[in-house]
Protein backbone atom coordinates (compact mmCIF):
# COMPACT_ATOMS: atom_id res chain seq x y z
CA UNK A 1 0.00 0.00 0.00
CA UNK A 2 2.93 2.40 1.36
CA UNK A 3 4.73 1.89 -2.15
CA UNK A 4 1.78 2.18 -4.34
CA UNK A 5 1.12 5.74 -2.46
CA UNK A 6 5.07 6.60 -2.97
CA UNK A 7 4.72 5.71 -6.90
CA UNK A 8 1.37 7.64 -7.26
CA UNK A 9 3.42 10.66 -5.51
CA UNK A 10 5.99 10.69 -8.10
CA UNK A 11 4.33 10.04 -10.88
CA UNK A 12 2.30 13.50 -9.94
CA UNK A 13 5.26 14.95 -9.14
CA UNK A 14 6.82 14.55 -12.61
CA UNK A 15 3.57 15.43 -14.45
CA UNK A 16 3.66 18.70 -12.57
CA UNK A 17 8.01 18.89 -13.33
CA UNK A 18 7.01 18.37 -17.20
CA UNK A 19 4.05 20.98 -17.27
CA UNK A 20 6.44 23.53 -15.19
CA UNK A 21 8.44 23.38 -18.07
CA UNK A 22 5.93 24.79 -20.55
CA UNK A 23 5.23 27.22 -18.27
CA UNK A 24 8.60 28.02 -17.60
CA UNK A 25 9.41 28.88 -21.27
CA UNK A 26 6.61 30.69 -21.46
CA UNK A 27 7.45 33.01 -19.06
CA UNK A 28 11.31 32.98 -20.28
CA UNK A 29 10.60 34.08 -23.47
CA UNK A 30 7.92 36.39 -22.42
CA UNK A 31 10.34 38.27 -19.82
CA UNK A 32 13.05 37.97 -21.90
CA UNK A 33 11.64 39.40 -25.05
CA UNK A 34 10.38 42.42 -22.59
CA UNK A 35 13.86 43.00 -20.97
CA UNK A 36 15.41 43.07 -24.31
CA UNK A 37 12.82 44.96 -26.40
CA UNK A 38 12.19 47.76 -23.88
CA UNK A 39 15.89 49.61 -24.06
CA UNK A 40 15.56 50.40 -27.70
CA UNK A 41 12.06 51.27 -27.39
CA UNK A 42 13.50 53.77 -24.76
CA UNK A 43 15.48 54.99 -26.75
CA UNK A 44 14.41 55.88 -30.21
CA UNK A 45 10.85 56.74 -28.17
CA UNK A 46 7.91 55.08 -28.13
CA UNK A 47 5.92 56.98 -30.41
CA UNK A 48 8.66 57.77 -33.08
CA UNK A 49 9.25 53.70 -33.20
CA UNK A 50 5.48 52.84 -33.45
CA UNK A 51 4.68 55.89 -35.74
CA UNK A 52 7.72 56.07 -37.65
CA UNK A 53 7.49 56.42 -41.64
CA UNK A 54 10.82 55.31 -42.36
CA UNK A 55 13.21 52.14 -41.55
CA UNK A 56 16.87 51.95 -42.76
CA UNK A 57 19.12 50.73 -39.54
CA UNK A 58 21.91 50.01 -41.42
CA UNK A 59 22.63 53.72 -43.42
CA UNK A 60 24.86 56.15 -41.79
CA UNK A 61 21.94 57.87 -39.56
CA UNK A 62 19.74 54.88 -39.28
CA UNK A 63 16.05 54.97 -38.88
CA UNK A 64 13.85 53.13 -36.70
CA UNK A 65 10.30 54.01 -37.82
CA UNK A 66 8.13 50.53 -38.27
CA UNK A 67 5.23 51.69 -38.94
CA UNK A 68 5.52 50.24 -42.47
CA UNK A 69 5.57 46.85 -40.90
CA UNK A 70 2.56 47.18 -38.28
CA UNK A 71 0.67 48.27 -41.65
CA UNK A 72 2.15 45.49 -43.90
CA UNK A 73 1.07 43.45 -41.62
CA UNK A 74 -2.48 44.39 -41.03
CA UNK A 75 -3.36 44.81 -43.94
CA UNK A 76 -1.69 41.69 -45.13
CA UNK A 77 -3.70 39.54 -42.12
CA UNK A 78 -6.69 41.72 -43.48
CA UNK A 79 -6.34 40.54 -47.19
CA UNK A 80 -5.83 36.84 -46.00
CA UNK A 81 -9.05 36.98 -44.33
CA UNK A 82 -11.27 38.61 -46.92
CA UNK A 83 -9.97 36.29 -49.14
CA UNK A 84 -9.39 32.59 -46.82
CA UNK A 85 -12.28 32.86 -44.67
CA UNK A 86 -15.46 32.98 -47.19
CA UNK A 87 -13.56 30.01 -49.04
CA UNK A 88 -13.02 28.10 -45.78
CA UNK A 89 -16.23 28.46 -44.47
CA UNK A 90 -18.03 27.83 -47.65
CA UNK A 91 -15.83 24.67 -47.34
CA UNK A 92 -16.80 24.04 -44.10
CA UNK A 93 -20.71 23.97 -44.66
CA UNK A 94 -20.19 21.76 -47.32
CA UNK A 95 -17.96 19.27 -45.42
CA UNK A 96 -20.30 19.52 -42.24
CA UNK A 97 -23.90 19.38 -43.94
CA UNK A 98 -24.10 18.51 -47.75
CA UNK A 99 -21.05 16.83 -48.56
CA UNK A 100 -21.78 12.84 -48.82
CA UNK A 101 -19.29 10.88 -47.04
CA UNK A 102 -16.64 9.71 -49.52
CA UNK A 103 -16.53 12.94 -50.69
CA UNK A 104 -16.11 14.54 -47.30
CA UNK A 105 -13.18 12.02 -46.95
CA UNK A 106 -11.27 12.89 -49.53
CA UNK A 107 -11.76 16.77 -49.22
CA UNK A 108 -11.04 16.39 -44.75
CA UNK A 109 -7.71 14.68 -45.81
CA UNK A 110 -6.85 17.12 -48.69
CA UNK A 111 -7.78 19.81 -45.92
CA UNK A 112 -4.83 18.06 -43.41
CA UNK A 113 -2.80 17.98 -46.08
CA UNK A 114 -2.47 21.21 -46.53
CA UNK A 115 -2.39 22.05 -43.18
CA UNK A 116 1.32 19.80 -42.97
CA UNK A 117 2.99 21.13 -45.95
CA UNK A 118 5.85 23.12 -44.51
CA UNK A 119 5.51 26.50 -44.79
CA UNK A 120 9.25 26.77 -46.96
CA UNK A 121 7.17 25.44 -49.53
CA UNK A 122 4.44 27.51 -49.86
CA UNK A 123 7.20 30.42 -50.26
CA UNK A 124 8.64 28.11 -52.81
CA UNK A 125 5.59 27.62 -54.63
CA UNK A 126 5.09 31.09 -54.70
CA UNK A 127 8.16 32.54 -55.43
CA UNK A 128 7.81 30.01 -58.91
CA UNK A 129 4.71 30.46 -59.97
CA UNK A 130 2.68 32.89 -58.35
CA UNK A 131 5.32 35.74 -58.81
CA UNK A 132 5.61 34.95 -61.94
CA UNK A 133 2.07 34.43 -62.83
CA UNK A 134 1.31 37.95 -60.78
CA UNK A 135 4.14 39.70 -63.16
CA UNK A 136 2.17 38.43 -65.89
CA UNK A 137 -1.47 38.70 -65.53
CA UNK A 138 -1.23 42.49 -64.58
CA UNK A 139 1.85 43.44 -66.42
CA UNK A 140 4.07 44.95 -63.91
CA UNK A 141 7.80 44.52 -64.02
CA UNK A 142 7.78 42.50 -60.70
CA UNK A 143 5.02 40.41 -59.19
CA UNK A 144 6.29 40.18 -55.64
CA UNK A 145 4.85 41.95 -53.03
CA UNK A 146 1.95 42.66 -50.95
CA UNK A 147 -0.49 40.72 -53.19
CA UNK A 148 1.33 37.65 -53.21
CA UNK A 149 1.48 37.56 -49.66
CA UNK A 150 -2.07 37.99 -49.15
CA UNK A 151 -2.84 34.98 -52.05
CA UNK A 152 -0.39 32.95 -50.14
CA UNK A 153 -1.42 33.91 -46.34
CA UNK A 154 -5.01 32.84 -47.21
CA UNK A 155 -3.87 29.36 -48.38
CA UNK A 156 -1.42 28.70 -45.24
CA UNK A 157 -5.19 29.30 -43.03
CA UNK A 158 -7.54 27.62 -45.35
CA UNK A 159 -6.75 24.74 -43.11
CA UNK A 160 -7.38 26.09 -39.88
CA UNK A 161 -10.44 27.63 -40.33
CA UNK A 162 -11.96 25.19 -41.99
CA UNK A 163 -11.19 22.15 -39.58
CA UNK A 164 -12.47 24.51 -36.25
CA UNK A 165 -15.41 26.14 -38.52
CA UNK A 166 -16.16 22.23 -39.43
CA UNK A 167 -16.17 21.46 -36.14
CA UNK A 168 -18.40 24.07 -35.05
CA UNK A 169 -20.83 23.17 -37.03
CA UNK A 170 -21.09 19.65 -36.69
CA UNK A 171 -21.97 20.24 -33.11
CA UNK A 172 -24.77 22.07 -33.74
CA UNK A 173 -27.36 19.41 -32.20
CA UNK A 174 -29.56 17.69 -34.62
CA UNK A 175 -32.98 18.82 -33.42
CA UNK A 176 -32.21 22.37 -34.49
CA UNK A 177 -32.06 21.58 -37.82
CA UNK A 178 -35.31 18.81 -37.89
CA UNK A 179 -37.01 21.22 -36.52
CA UNK A 180 -36.15 24.00 -39.29
CA UNK A 181 -36.95 21.29 -41.73
CA UNK A 182 -40.40 20.21 -40.13
CA UNK A 183 -41.35 23.95 -40.57
CA UNK A 184 -40.59 23.29 -44.35
CA UNK A 185 -37.37 25.29 -44.60
CA UNK A 186 -34.83 24.03 -47.36
CA UNK A 187 -31.43 22.33 -46.27
CA UNK A 188 -30.08 25.76 -47.84
CA UNK A 189 -32.15 28.20 -45.78
CA UNK A 190 -31.24 25.43 -42.90
CA UNK A 191 -27.89 25.96 -42.83
CA UNK A 192 -27.71 29.35 -43.29
CA UNK A 193 -30.67 30.39 -41.00
CA UNK A 194 -29.82 27.54 -38.13
CA UNK A 195 -26.52 25.84 -38.26
CA UNK A 196 -24.36 28.77 -39.32
CA UNK A 197 -25.77 31.30 -36.30
CA UNK A 198 -25.94 28.32 -33.60
CA UNK A 199 -22.62 28.13 -34.77
CA UNK A 200 -20.86 31.60 -34.80
CA UNK A 201 -18.74 31.77 -31.47
CA UNK A 202 -16.83 28.44 -33.18
CA UNK A 203 -16.63 29.90 -36.39
CA UNK A 204 -15.54 33.47 -34.79
CA UNK A 205 -12.89 31.55 -33.59
CA UNK A 206 -11.53 30.19 -36.69
CA UNK A 207 -11.77 33.37 -38.02
CA UNK A 208 -9.25 34.70 -35.01
CA UNK A 209 -7.37 31.72 -35.19
CA UNK A 210 -6.62 32.19 -39.15
CA UNK A 211 -5.54 35.77 -37.82
CA UNK A 212 -3.07 34.55 -35.88
CA UNK A 213 -1.78 32.51 -38.03
CA UNK A 214 -1.45 34.61 -40.85
CA UNK A 215 0.34 37.40 -38.56
CA UNK A 216 2.65 35.11 -37.43
CA UNK A 217 3.96 33.48 -40.41
CA UNK A 218 7.58 34.60 -41.50
CA UNK A 219 8.98 32.10 -44.03
CA UNK A 220 6.40 32.27 -46.50
CA UNK A 221 5.85 35.81 -47.03
CA UNK A 222 9.68 36.49 -46.88
CA UNK A 223 10.16 34.44 -50.31
CA UNK A 224 6.95 36.46 -51.99
CA UNK A 225 6.65 39.69 -50.49
CA UNK A 226 9.90 41.16 -51.76
CA UNK A 227 11.12 42.30 -48.43
CA UNK A 228 11.77 46.38 -49.10
CA UNK A 229 10.78 48.37 -46.17
CA UNK A 230 7.98 50.08 -48.30
CA UNK A 231 4.77 51.90 -47.06
CA UNK A 232 2.49 48.73 -48.15
CA UNK A 233 0.74 49.28 -51.32
CA UNK A 234 -1.13 46.23 -53.59
CA UNK A 235 1.55 45.41 -56.02
CA UNK A 236 4.42 47.30 -53.63
CA UNK A 237 7.12 45.11 -52.35
CA UNK A 238 6.61 44.97 -48.37
CA UNK A 239 8.01 43.87 -45.21
CA UNK A 240 5.83 42.15 -42.53
CA UNK A 241 6.73 42.58 -38.89
CA UNK A 242 7.83 39.25 -39.11
CA UNK A 243 10.25 39.26 -41.77
CA UNK A 244 11.67 42.36 -40.27
CA UNK A 245 13.00 40.57 -37.39
CA UNK A 246 14.16 37.33 -39.16
CA UNK A 247 15.75 39.06 -42.49
CA UNK A 248 18.25 41.26 -40.15
CA UNK A 249 18.69 39.02 -36.94
CA UNK A 250 21.43 36.91 -38.25
CA UNK A 251 23.84 39.54 -38.76
CA UNK A 252 22.25 42.70 -36.45
CA UNK A 253 25.52 42.67 -34.25
CA UNK A 254 25.18 44.45 -30.89
CA UNK A 255 23.54 47.66 -30.08
CA UNK A 256 20.61 49.79 -30.66
CA UNK A 257 20.16 48.06 -34.44
CA UNK A 258 19.95 44.30 -32.62
CA UNK A 259 17.93 45.46 -29.70
CA UNK A 260 15.33 47.13 -32.52
CA UNK A 261 14.60 43.99 -33.86
CA UNK A 262 14.05 42.46 -30.35
CA UNK A 263 11.20 45.42 -29.98
CA UNK A 264 9.55 44.72 -33.40
CA UNK A 265 9.03 41.30 -31.98
CA UNK A 266 8.06 42.44 -28.48
CA UNK A 267 5.29 44.37 -31.04
CA UNK A 268 4.60 41.30 -33.05
CA UNK A 269 4.01 39.70 -29.31
CA UNK A 270 1.74 41.74 -28.54
CA UNK A 271 -0.46 41.41 -31.29
CA UNK A 272 -0.35 37.40 -30.68
CA UNK A 273 -1.38 37.86 -27.36
CA UNK A 274 -3.97 40.04 -28.17
CA UNK A 275 -5.61 37.79 -30.98
CA UNK A 276 -5.09 34.81 -28.49
CA UNK A 277 -7.16 36.82 -25.77
CA UNK A 278 -9.76 36.99 -28.21
CA UNK A 279 -9.60 33.46 -29.49
CA UNK A 280 -9.89 32.52 -25.56
CA UNK A 281 -12.77 34.67 -25.51
CA UNK A 282 -15.04 33.08 -28.08
CA UNK A 283 -14.08 29.65 -27.48
CA UNK A 284 -15.40 30.51 -23.94
CA UNK A 285 -18.43 31.65 -24.99
CA UNK A 286 -19.37 28.52 -27.63
CA UNK A 287 -18.66 26.41 -25.06
CA UNK A 288 -21.24 28.05 -22.62
CA UNK A 289 -23.75 28.13 -25.04
CA UNK B 1 10.40 27.83 -5.84
CA UNK B 2 8.60 25.77 -8.25
CA UNK B 3 9.87 28.77 -10.62
CA UNK B 4 13.19 28.44 -10.06
CA UNK B 5 13.53 24.23 -10.33
CA UNK B 6 12.07 25.10 -13.98
CA UNK B 7 14.66 27.45 -14.93
CA UNK B 8 17.27 25.34 -13.49
CA UNK B 9 16.12 22.42 -15.22
CA UNK B 10 15.33 24.39 -18.76
CA UNK B 11 19.33 25.92 -18.51
CA UNK B 12 20.87 22.09 -17.50
CA UNK B 13 19.00 20.64 -20.96
CA UNK B 14 20.26 23.61 -23.16
CA UNK B 15 23.77 23.54 -21.38
CA UNK B 16 23.89 19.73 -22.03
CA UNK B 17 22.89 20.20 -25.79
CA UNK B 18 24.92 22.46 -26.64
CA UNK B 19 27.78 20.71 -24.66
CA UNK B 20 27.27 18.05 -27.09
CA UNK B 21 27.65 20.63 -30.20
CA UNK B 22 30.91 21.38 -29.59
CA UNK B 23 31.77 18.14 -28.73
CA UNK B 24 31.30 16.29 -31.88
CA UNK B 25 32.60 19.48 -33.35
CA UNK B 26 35.83 19.40 -31.91
CA UNK B 27 36.15 15.99 -32.27
CA UNK B 28 35.92 15.92 -36.26
CA UNK B 29 38.07 18.68 -36.73
CA UNK B 30 41.00 17.71 -34.48
CA UNK B 31 40.86 14.35 -36.56
CA UNK B 32 42.29 16.34 -39.89
CA UNK B 33 45.10 18.61 -38.38
CA UNK B 34 47.21 17.54 -35.02
CA UNK B 35 50.68 18.25 -35.70
CA UNK B 36 51.73 20.71 -34.19
CA UNK B 37 53.14 21.88 -30.98
CA UNK B 38 50.54 23.05 -28.84
CA UNK B 39 50.64 27.05 -28.29
CA UNK B 40 47.79 28.72 -26.04
CA UNK B 41 46.57 31.80 -25.48
CA UNK B 42 44.27 34.65 -27.50
CA UNK B 43 43.90 35.84 -31.00
CA UNK B 44 42.42 39.07 -31.07
CA UNK B 45 41.39 40.51 -34.28
CA UNK B 46 39.11 43.83 -34.83
CA UNK B 47 37.77 44.96 -38.25
CA UNK B 48 35.86 44.62 -41.04
CA UNK B 49 32.15 43.41 -40.68
CA UNK B 50 32.27 42.28 -44.27
CA UNK B 51 34.90 39.60 -43.24
CA UNK B 52 32.64 38.01 -40.55
CA UNK B 53 31.86 35.15 -42.20
CA UNK B 54 35.08 34.37 -43.63
CA UNK B 55 37.07 35.14 -40.46
CA UNK B 56 34.72 32.98 -38.26
CA UNK B 57 34.99 29.96 -39.91
CA UNK B 58 38.48 30.25 -40.19
CA UNK B 59 38.51 31.01 -36.16
CA UNK B 60 36.61 28.14 -35.65
CA UNK B 61 38.75 25.39 -37.18
CA UNK B 62 41.25 26.97 -35.63
CA UNK B 63 40.01 26.18 -32.55
CA UNK B 64 39.15 23.26 -32.95
CA UNK B 65 42.32 22.50 -34.35
CA UNK B 66 44.11 23.95 -31.11
CA UNK B 67 42.69 22.96 -27.71
CA UNK B 68 43.66 26.04 -25.44
CA UNK B 69 43.25 28.60 -27.65
CA UNK B 70 41.00 31.23 -27.11
CA UNK B 71 39.74 33.66 -30.75
CA UNK B 72 38.27 36.58 -30.54
CA UNK B 73 36.67 38.69 -33.30
CA UNK B 74 35.53 42.58 -32.93
CA UNK B 75 33.16 43.62 -35.59
CA UNK B 76 33.63 47.03 -35.92
CA UNK B 77 34.29 48.03 -39.06
CA UNK B 78 37.18 48.35 -41.67
CA UNK B 79 38.30 51.72 -40.26
CA UNK B 80 38.13 50.77 -36.91
CA UNK B 81 39.73 47.46 -37.21
CA UNK B 82 42.97 49.17 -38.86
CA UNK B 83 42.86 51.83 -36.23
CA UNK B 84 42.79 49.09 -33.39
CA UNK B 85 46.22 46.99 -35.33
CA UNK B 86 48.01 50.47 -35.50
CA UNK B 87 47.32 50.71 -31.87
CA UNK B 88 47.95 46.91 -30.43
CA UNK B 89 44.76 46.69 -29.32
CA UNK B 90 44.33 43.72 -31.50
CA UNK B 91 46.82 40.92 -32.76
CA UNK B 92 45.22 41.04 -36.72
CA UNK B 93 43.39 44.03 -38.03
CA UNK B 94 40.52 43.29 -40.78
CA UNK B 95 39.97 45.45 -43.49
CA UNK B 96 37.96 44.96 -46.59
CA UNK B 97 39.64 47.44 -48.64
CA UNK B 98 42.90 47.63 -49.37
CA UNK B 99 44.79 49.97 -46.98
CA UNK B 100 45.61 53.77 -48.01
CA UNK B 101 49.35 55.04 -49.13
CA UNK B 102 49.26 56.87 -45.94
CA UNK B 103 48.23 54.37 -43.92
CA UNK B 104 51.19 51.79 -45.12
CA UNK B 105 53.40 54.81 -44.81
CA UNK B 106 52.41 54.99 -41.06
CA UNK B 107 53.89 51.29 -40.83
CA UNK B 108 50.77 49.11 -41.22
CA UNK B 109 51.27 46.05 -43.08
CA UNK B 110 48.70 44.60 -45.32
CA UNK B 111 48.36 40.98 -46.16
CA UNK B 112 45.57 39.89 -48.52
CA UNK B 113 43.91 36.68 -47.58
CA UNK B 114 41.21 36.32 -50.14
CA UNK B 115 39.17 38.39 -52.42
CA UNK B 116 35.06 38.87 -52.37
CA UNK B 117 34.09 38.61 -56.04
CA UNK B 118 30.57 39.79 -56.97
CA UNK B 119 28.62 38.61 -59.60
CA UNK B 120 25.87 40.60 -61.79
CA UNK B 121 23.93 38.24 -63.01
CA UNK B 122 20.55 38.81 -65.02
CA UNK B 123 17.99 37.04 -66.40
CA UNK B 124 19.18 34.35 -69.44
CA UNK B 125 16.33 35.46 -71.84
CA UNK B 126 18.38 39.15 -71.45
CA UNK B 127 20.03 40.15 -74.29
CA UNK B 128 22.32 42.22 -72.44
CA UNK B 129 25.79 40.74 -71.51
CA UNK B 130 28.13 43.43 -70.56
CA UNK B 131 27.80 46.20 -68.76
CA UNK B 132 30.20 49.43 -67.09
CA UNK B 133 30.43 49.67 -63.39
CA UNK B 134 29.24 53.50 -64.22
CA UNK B 135 25.65 51.43 -65.73
CA UNK B 136 25.60 49.18 -62.98
CA UNK B 137 25.62 52.19 -60.48
CA UNK B 138 22.58 54.27 -62.79
CA UNK B 139 20.57 51.00 -62.99
CA UNK B 140 21.16 50.30 -58.45
CA UNK B 141 20.05 54.18 -58.17
CA UNK B 142 17.16 54.55 -60.28
CA UNK B 143 19.25 57.12 -62.87
CA UNK B 144 18.36 54.14 -66.00
CA UNK B 145 15.14 52.63 -65.40
CA UNK B 146 14.42 50.98 -68.77
CA UNK B 147 16.78 48.09 -70.39
CA UNK B 148 16.47 49.84 -73.71
CA UNK B 149 19.23 52.63 -72.35
CA UNK B 150 21.76 50.00 -71.62
CA UNK B 151 21.18 48.16 -74.99
CA UNK B 152 18.42 46.06 -73.81
CA UNK B 153 14.64 45.18 -74.44
CA UNK B 154 12.03 47.87 -73.88
CA UNK B 155 11.53 46.96 -70.32
CA UNK B 156 11.29 48.18 -66.87
CA UNK B 157 14.49 47.20 -64.77
CA UNK B 158 13.73 45.07 -61.94
CA UNK B 159 16.52 45.54 -58.83
CA UNK B 160 16.90 43.05 -56.67
CA UNK B 161 19.29 43.07 -54.09
CA UNK B 162 20.14 41.82 -50.14
CA UNK B 163 18.90 42.70 -47.07
CA UNK B 164 20.59 45.91 -44.72
CA UNK B 165 23.00 44.17 -43.11
CA UNK B 166 24.37 41.97 -45.99
CA UNK B 167 27.87 41.75 -46.38
CA UNK B 168 27.33 41.12 -50.39
CA UNK B 169 25.35 44.00 -50.08
CA UNK B 170 27.42 46.23 -48.27
CA UNK B 171 30.38 45.03 -51.02
CA UNK B 172 28.32 45.72 -53.96
CA UNK B 173 27.04 48.98 -52.62
CA UNK B 174 31.22 50.49 -51.64
CA UNK B 175 32.15 49.07 -54.99
CA UNK B 176 29.64 50.72 -57.35
CA UNK B 177 29.46 53.85 -54.89
CA UNK B 178 25.98 53.39 -54.24
CA UNK B 179 26.13 53.00 -50.52
CA UNK B 180 22.40 53.80 -49.16
CA UNK B 181 20.94 55.20 -52.47
CA UNK B 182 19.61 51.77 -54.08
CA UNK B 183 15.87 51.44 -55.02
CA UNK B 184 16.01 48.10 -54.47
CA UNK B 185 12.50 46.16 -56.04
CA UNK B 186 13.25 43.47 -54.02
CA UNK B 187 15.53 42.82 -50.79
CA UNK B 188 16.13 38.77 -50.27
CA UNK B 189 17.36 37.19 -47.31
CA UNK B 190 19.74 34.80 -49.28
CA UNK B 191 21.97 34.19 -52.24
CA UNK B 192 19.76 31.70 -53.42
CA UNK B 193 16.67 33.59 -53.41
CA UNK B 194 18.07 36.37 -55.23
CA UNK B 195 19.64 33.48 -57.88
CA UNK B 196 15.84 32.42 -58.17
CA UNK B 197 14.40 35.59 -58.26
CA UNK B 198 16.22 36.42 -61.28
CA UNK B 199 15.81 33.36 -63.09
CA UNK B 200 12.36 33.68 -62.84
CA UNK B 201 11.93 37.47 -63.73
CA UNK B 202 13.34 38.48 -67.58
CA UNK B 203 13.60 42.09 -66.46
CA UNK B 204 15.65 41.63 -63.00
CA UNK B 205 19.02 42.01 -62.43
CA UNK B 206 20.67 40.96 -58.88
CA UNK B 207 23.97 40.81 -57.57
CA UNK B 208 25.15 37.08 -55.81
CA UNK B 209 29.08 36.12 -54.23
CA UNK B 210 30.66 34.85 -57.18
CA UNK B 211 31.06 31.63 -56.18
CA UNK B 212 27.10 30.39 -56.15
CA UNK B 213 26.27 31.24 -59.22
CA UNK B 214 24.26 28.63 -61.18
CA UNK B 215 23.50 28.20 -64.48
CA UNK B 216 19.71 29.63 -64.19
CA UNK B 217 21.11 33.06 -64.58
CA UNK B 218 23.30 34.86 -66.79
CA UNK B 219 26.60 36.44 -64.79
CA UNK B 220 27.07 39.99 -66.93
CA UNK B 221 30.73 40.88 -68.06
CA UNK B 222 31.63 43.91 -66.62
CA UNK B 223 33.63 46.36 -68.18
CA UNK B 224 34.30 43.78 -71.10
CA UNK B 225 35.77 41.48 -68.24
CA UNK B 226 34.09 37.96 -67.40
CA UNK B 227 33.96 37.00 -63.81
CA UNK B 228 36.00 34.55 -62.79
CA UNK B 229 38.12 33.26 -60.25
CA UNK B 230 41.58 34.01 -62.34
CA UNK B 231 39.87 37.58 -63.18
CA UNK B 232 39.03 38.10 -59.77
CA UNK B 233 42.31 36.94 -58.51
CA UNK B 234 44.49 39.49 -61.21
CA UNK B 235 41.82 42.09 -60.80
CA UNK B 236 40.96 42.52 -64.03
CA UNK B 237 37.47 42.03 -62.89
CA UNK B 238 36.49 44.92 -61.11
CA UNK B 239 33.28 44.03 -58.63
CA UNK B 240 35.49 42.81 -55.98
CA UNK B 241 37.58 44.10 -53.26
CA UNK B 242 40.32 42.36 -50.70
CA UNK B 243 39.85 40.85 -47.58
CA UNK B 244 42.56 42.02 -45.77
CA UNK B 245 44.60 41.10 -42.76
CA UNK B 246 46.69 43.92 -41.09
CA UNK B 247 49.42 44.16 -38.69
CA UNK B 248 52.69 46.08 -37.55
CA UNK B 249 55.31 46.39 -40.05
CA UNK B 250 58.11 45.12 -38.20
CA UNK B 251 56.75 44.18 -35.08
CA UNK B 252 56.67 40.33 -34.12
CA UNK B 253 53.21 38.79 -33.25
CA UNK B 254 52.45 36.79 -30.41
CA UNK B 255 53.50 33.06 -31.52
CA UNK B 256 49.74 32.19 -31.23
CA UNK B 257 48.64 34.55 -33.36
CA UNK B 258 51.50 34.27 -35.66
CA UNK B 259 50.44 30.38 -36.20
CA UNK B 260 47.06 32.02 -36.33
CA UNK B 261 48.30 33.91 -39.24
CA UNK B 262 50.15 31.44 -40.55
CA UNK B 263 47.58 28.73 -41.06
CA UNK B 264 44.72 31.13 -42.29
CA UNK B 265 47.21 32.51 -45.21
CA UNK B 266 47.98 28.35 -45.99
CA UNK B 267 46.66 26.92 -48.89
CA UNK B 268 45.23 24.72 -46.45
CA UNK B 269 42.50 27.35 -45.45
CA UNK B 270 41.48 28.12 -48.84
CA UNK B 271 38.87 25.49 -48.75
CA UNK B 272 37.29 27.32 -45.61
CA UNK B 273 37.72 30.52 -47.22
CA UNK B 274 35.78 29.43 -50.68
CA UNK B 275 33.13 27.25 -48.17
CA UNK B 276 32.30 31.33 -46.60
CA UNK B 277 32.07 32.81 -50.23
CA UNK B 278 35.59 34.23 -51.15
CA UNK B 279 38.42 33.29 -53.25
CA UNK B 280 41.44 32.43 -51.47
CA UNK B 281 44.76 34.44 -52.25
CA UNK B 282 46.90 31.76 -51.83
Amino acid sequence: MRTKRAMEDAIHGLFLLLGLVTVGCVLLITVYLIISGIPAIREIGLVDFLFGPEWDSAAAEPKFGILPFILTSVYGTAGAILLGVPIGFMTAVFLAKAAPPKMKAVVSSAVSLLAGIPSVVYGLVGMLVLVPGIRKIFHIPDGSGLLAAIIVLAIMILPSIINVSMTALEAVPREYEDASLALGATATETWFRVSVPAARSGIAAAVVLGVGRAIGEAMAVMMVSGNVPNMPALFQSVRFLTTAVASEMGYAGAGLRRQALFSIALVLFLFIMLINAALNFFLKRSKEK
Amino acid sequence: MKKIITLVLTLVLTLSLAACGSDSNSNTDNSDNNDSAAVTGTVSTDGSTSMEKVIGALGESFMAANEGVEFTYNPTGSGAGITAAQEGRCDIGLSSRALKDEEKAGGLKETVLAYDGIAIIVNPENPVNDLTLDQIAKLYTGEITNWKDVGGNDAEVVLIGREAASGTRDGFESITGTKDKCQYRQELTSTGDVITAVSQNPDAIGYASLASIKDSVKALNVDGVTPSEATVKDGSYKVQRPFVLVTVEGKELTPVAQKFFDYITSPDAAAIIAKAGAVAAN
